[in-house]
C-alpha cells in the first residue's frame, strides 16, 4: 500500500541500502527480491517435476512393468509431475519471478502496490510445494492433475495423498490469486506519468491479461476442489451420484478453471518473447496494438471454451458443435501474435543470441503445438484422440516447448538485467540446441504413438509401441541432460562474474529495464521516469 | 504526502475490487452445484429423463425398442440386473419393466439408483411415471426382489429433427449403496455424519 511509496521516499539519500540477510530474503517486500525468489523456487521445483518426468521415461523406454510397483504410483507420478510443473515451475517463474521484477519497471513504478501481500504469495507456495511433494511419500494423488472424480473419491484414493496435494492446490491458488490482485493494482493504480495503457509494454499487456485470468479462474478451483475434500472427508455429495451430487459437474468446473489455466501459462511467455524478438530484431514490435488486444481475446474467449476437454464425456452434438468452433476461434488471435512476430523480425537486422533463438523456438515450435490443438478442437476427431499420447505430445508442444522456451528467453534475455553477471553465449547456444533437439526428440514421436492409439496414463504398452517410445526416451534424457547443462549456465555465470551492462543489447532493447543500471538499485526509480 | 494518500486509496479501492471479484467466483462455483441440477432436470441434458409428469397420452402407430442396463457400483454388495433385455413400445404407449435385485450379504443393505438414457438427446422426451429408483431400496439378507419402472416416450420425439431418426433408446441404471448405509457399514470410515440430500436422487 502507502509502503512502496513511502520506502522510495526514505531512500533519498541512499538508494542502495539494503536490509540484512534475513530482512532481506525472509521477511523481502522488495519486487526484485520476491522475484528472485520465485525463480529460485522455480528452479527447485523443476528438479522435483523433471526427475519424475525422467522416472517415467526410464518406464516407458520398454514395454512391461520396470521401475515402478503398480499403475497408482505410475498415476502417482504423472500426477505430481503434472501438478508441480503447472503450479510450482511454470506459473512462478512466469508469473511471480519474471512478473514480480520486471512489471514494476517497466511502468516506471517504484513497487508493486501491495509490497507485504507480494511477500504473502511468495511464501504460500513454500508449504504448498512441501504438501504437493510430501503427498507423494503418503501414498500420492493417483487422480491425474484433472483430478476427477469418482476416481479422486475416498474408495480410490484413500490415505492422506491426494487431500495434502488437494490443499497444496488451496494455498497455490491463494497465492496466485494475492499475486494477480497485486498485479491489477498495481498496473492501473502505480503507471508513470505519461505511460498510457496503449503505451504499455506488451510483457506488461499479457501479465494483465493473466492477472485477470487468474482472478476469475483460479477461485473456481478453489470452489471445486473444496467440493471434493468435504466430499472426501466431511461426508457431503457434491460429486456422488448416490447422494445426488454428480460427477461430470467437477469436469466442467475443473475446466472452466483448467482452459483459462492454460493461457496463464502461456501468455507472459507471449509478452517475453515480443520483447525478445523486437529487441534482436532491432525494429519495434510489429502491429503492438493489435498483439495487445489479441491477448485480451484470448483471454475473453478462453472462458467459453471449456468443455472441448469433455467431448467424451457425454455432451450433446449440438453442445460440441458449439464448443468446437468456439475452440477453433481462439486460432484466429494466435495466429494475429504469431504474424505479427514473423513480421516483427521481416526485415529486421537479426542478432542470433540465446534468447532469440529460444524465442525464435518458441514461435516454431507454439505453432506446432496450436496447429495440433486446432485439430484436436474437431469433435469428431477428438473422440479418437481422447486421452491418447496425440493429446500428450499438444500440450507439451505448447507448455513444455512453448512457455518453458518462454522462460528460457525470458531468462537469458534478463539475466544480466537481474544480476548484474552476464552468461556466456557459448554456453547459453550450447543449452539451447540441446533443449531444442531433446525436447522434440521426446515429444514429437508421441504424435506418431497418438494417432495409433496410445492411451496416456498407463506404465505399459503392446510390444508395438516400442520404437518411437525408445526415441522418445532418450530424447527425454538429452532433455534431462540439457536442464543440467542449464544449472551449469548458471553456475558458470555467477562464477565467472562477467559484470553486466545496463543494455547489453543495444539499440532494439526499449523498455525501460534497460535504462536502470544492471542489477537495478534495490529502490528502482526514485524520481517517477516520464514516458515520452 | 497527498499524493501518496490518495495513490493507497486508488489501491485499496482496486484491490478490493479484485477480491470482491474472487469472493463472487467462489460464489459463483458453489451456485453452479444447484444450477447445473436444474439445468439438467430442465433441459434433458445429460440423459436426463423427465419425472413426475403426466401419464401417458395414448399410443402412436410409430415404434422404438427400449433396451435396459443395469450396473451395480463396487460399494454395493448386491446382484443386479435387468429382467428384459429389450422391448418394443409405440411412442405415447405405457411400457412396464421389470429388473431384479438380490442381496447375498448377511446384513440388510439400502441402495439407491442413478439412472439415465441414452442417447441423451431423448432425455427431454422420456417420462417415468413410476420407478424404483425415486426411492432408496433396502434389501435383508438373501431377499430377492422385482422392482418395476412404468415409462412412456413423448411422441415429440418423432417431430423433433435432432431426434427422430432414433430407433433405440437404452435406460442405464447404476445402483450404489446410499451414503447413510455406507456410513453405518463403515464403508466410509473417515467420512463425517452424512450432509447430503438424502437417499434419494435428482
Amino acid at each position: 500500500m502507502a509502503h512502496a511509496a513511502h520506502d522510495s521516499h526514505h531512500g533519498h539519500d541512499d538508494h542502495n541500502h539494503a536490509p540484512g540477510f534475513v530482512a532481506r530474503w525472509f521477511f523481502s517486500t522488495n519486487h526484485k527480491d520476491i522475484g528472485s525468489l520465485y525463480i529460485i523456487f522455480a528452479v527447485l521445483a523443476a528438479f522435483v517435476g523433471i526427475g519424475l518426468s525422467m522416472l517415467m521415461r526410464l518406464e516407458l523406454q520398454a514395454p512391461g512393468m520396470q521401475f515402478f510397483a503398480d499403475g497408482q504410483m505410475w498415476n502417482v507420478a504423472v500426477t505430481a509431475h503434472g501438478v508441480l510443473m503447472v503450479f510450482y515451475v511454470v506459473m512462478p517463474a512466469l508469473i511471480g519471478g519474471f512478473g514480480n521484477w520486471f512489471v514494476p519497471i517497466m511502468i516506471g513504478a517504484p513497487d508493486m502496490a501491495f509490497p507485504r501481500l507480494n511477500n504473502i504469495s511468495f511464501w504460500l507456495l513454500v508449504p504448498a510445494l512441501g504438501l504437493t511433494v510430501a503427498s507423494l511419500f503418503v501414498g500420492g494423488a493417483g487422480t491425474g492433475w484433472t483430478l476427477y472424480p469418482p476416481l479422486a473419491d475416498s474408495q480410490y484414493q484413500g490415505g492422506p495423498g491426494l487431500d495434502m496435494a488437494l490443499f497444496g492446490l488451496h494455498l497455490a491458488g491463494a497465492s496466485s490469486i494475492l499475486g494477480a490482485a497485486n498485479f491489477i493494482t498495481t498496473i492501473f493504480n502505480m503507471r508513470a506519468p505519461g505511460m498510457t495503457l496503449h503505451k504499455m509494454p506488451l510483457f506488461v499487456w499479457a501479465m494483465l491479461v493473466t492477472a485477470f485470468l487468474l482472478l476469475l479462474s483460479v477461485p473456481v478451483l478453489g470452489g471445486a476442489i473444496t467440493m471434493l475434500i468435504t466430499d472426501r472427508n466431511f461426508g457431503t455429495a457434491f460429486f456422488k451420484p448416490e447422494g445426488g451430487g454428480d460427477p461430470v459437474l467437477f469436469q466442467h468446473l475443473f475446466w472452466f478453471f483448467g482452459h483459462p489455466e492454460v493461457y496463464i501459462m502461456i501468455l507472459p511467455a507471449f509478452g517475453i518473447v515480443s520483447h525478445v524478438l523486437s529487441t534482436f530484431s532491432r525494429k519495434p514490435i510489429f502491429g503492438y496494438l493489435g498483439m495487445a488486444y489479441a491477448m485480451v481475446a484470448i483471454g475473453v474467449v478462453g472462458f467459453v471454451v471449456w468443455a472441448h476437454h469433455m467431448f467424451t464425456s457425454g455432451i450433446s452434438v449440438d453442445t460440441r458443435a458449439y464448443f468446437m468452433a468456439a475452440t477453433m476461434i481462439i486460432a484466429v488471435p494466435t495466429g494475429i501474435k504469431i504474424f505479427s512476430w514473423i513480421a516483427t523480425m521481416w526485415g529486421g537486422s537479426l542478432e542470433f543470441k540465446t534468447p532469440m533463438l529460444f524465442a525464435i523456438g518458441f514461435v516454431f515450435l507454439f505453432t506446432v503445438g496450436g496447429v495440433t490443438g486446432v485439430k484436436l478442437a474437431n469433435a469428431g476427431v477428438d473422440v479418437i484422440l481422447h486421452n491418447t499420447y496425440y493429446v500428450i505430445a499438444h500440450f507439451h508442444y505448447v507448455l513444455s516447448l512453448g512457455a518453458v522456451f518462454g522462460i528460457y528467453a525470458g531468462f537469458y534475455y534478463w539475466i544480466g538485467k537481474m544480476s548484474g553477471y552476464q552468461y556466456s553465449e557459448l554456453l547459453g547456444k550450447i543449452h539451447f540446441w540441446l533443449t531444442f533437439v531433446g525436447v522434440n526428440l521426446t515429444f514429437f514421436p508421441m504424435h506418431f504413438l497418438g494417432a495409433q492409439g496410445m492411451p496416456r496414463r498407463y506404465p505399459d504398452y503392446p510390444d508395438a509401441f516400442t520404437g518411437w517410445n525408445v526415441v522418445a526416451s532418450m530424447g527425454a534424457y538429452i532433455s534431462g541432460i540439457s536442464f543440467l547443462f542449464f544449472i551449469y549456465v548458471v553456475a558458470d555465470l555467477f562464477l565467472k562474474k562477467r559484470a553486466a551492462a545496463a543494455n547489453p543489447w543495444g539499440e532494439g532493447a526499449t523498455t525501460l529495464e534497460w535504462q536502470v543500471a544492471s542489477p537495478p538499485p534495490f529502490h528502482t526509480f526514485d524520481e517517477l521516469p516520464r514516458i515520452r | 504526502m497527498d499524493r501518496q494518500d490518495a495513490l493507497a486509496r486508488r489501491n485499496r479501492r482496486v484491490g478490493f475490487a479484485a477480491f470482491g471479484t474472487v469472493a463472487g467466483m467462489v460464489g459463483l462455483s458453489f451456485a453452479a452445484v444447484p444450477l447445473y441440477d436444474m439445468f439438467c432436470r430442465m433441459t434433458g441434458y445429460n440423459g436426463t429423463v423427465q419425472t413426475g409428469g403426466p401419464a401417458a397420452p395414448g399410443a402412436v402407430e410409430r415404434q422404438v425398442t427400449v433396451r435396459f442396463a443395469a450396473t451395480t457400483h463396487p460399494s454395493l454388495p448386491w446382484r443386479f440386473e435387468a429382467a428384459q433385455n429389450a422391448m418394443p413400445v409405440h411412442l405415447g404407449e405405457q411400457g412396464l419393466a421389470f429388473y431384479r435385485a438380490a442381496n447375498p450379504a448377511a446384513v440388510p443393505v439400502e441402495g439407491v439408483a442413478t439412472y439415465n438414457v441414452t442417447p441423451e438427446v431423448v432425455g427431454k422426451y422420456f417420462h417415468k411415471t413410476a420407478c424404483f429408483c425415486f426411492d432408496a431400496q433396502t434389501l435383508q439378507p438373501g431377499q430377492s426382489v422385482e422392482m418395476p419402472v412404468s415409462f412412456w416416450v413423448d411422441p415429440a420425439m418423432a417431430q423433433d429433427p435432432n431426434t427422430r431418426d432414433i430407433r433405440t433408446i437404452t435406460l442405464n441404471y447404476t445402483f450404489f449403496r446410499t451414503l447413510a448405509d455406507a456410513e453405518k457399514a463403515g464403508v466410509l470410515a473417515s467420512a463425517g455424519p452424512h450432509v447430503g440430500r438424502g437417499s434419494v436422487t435428482r
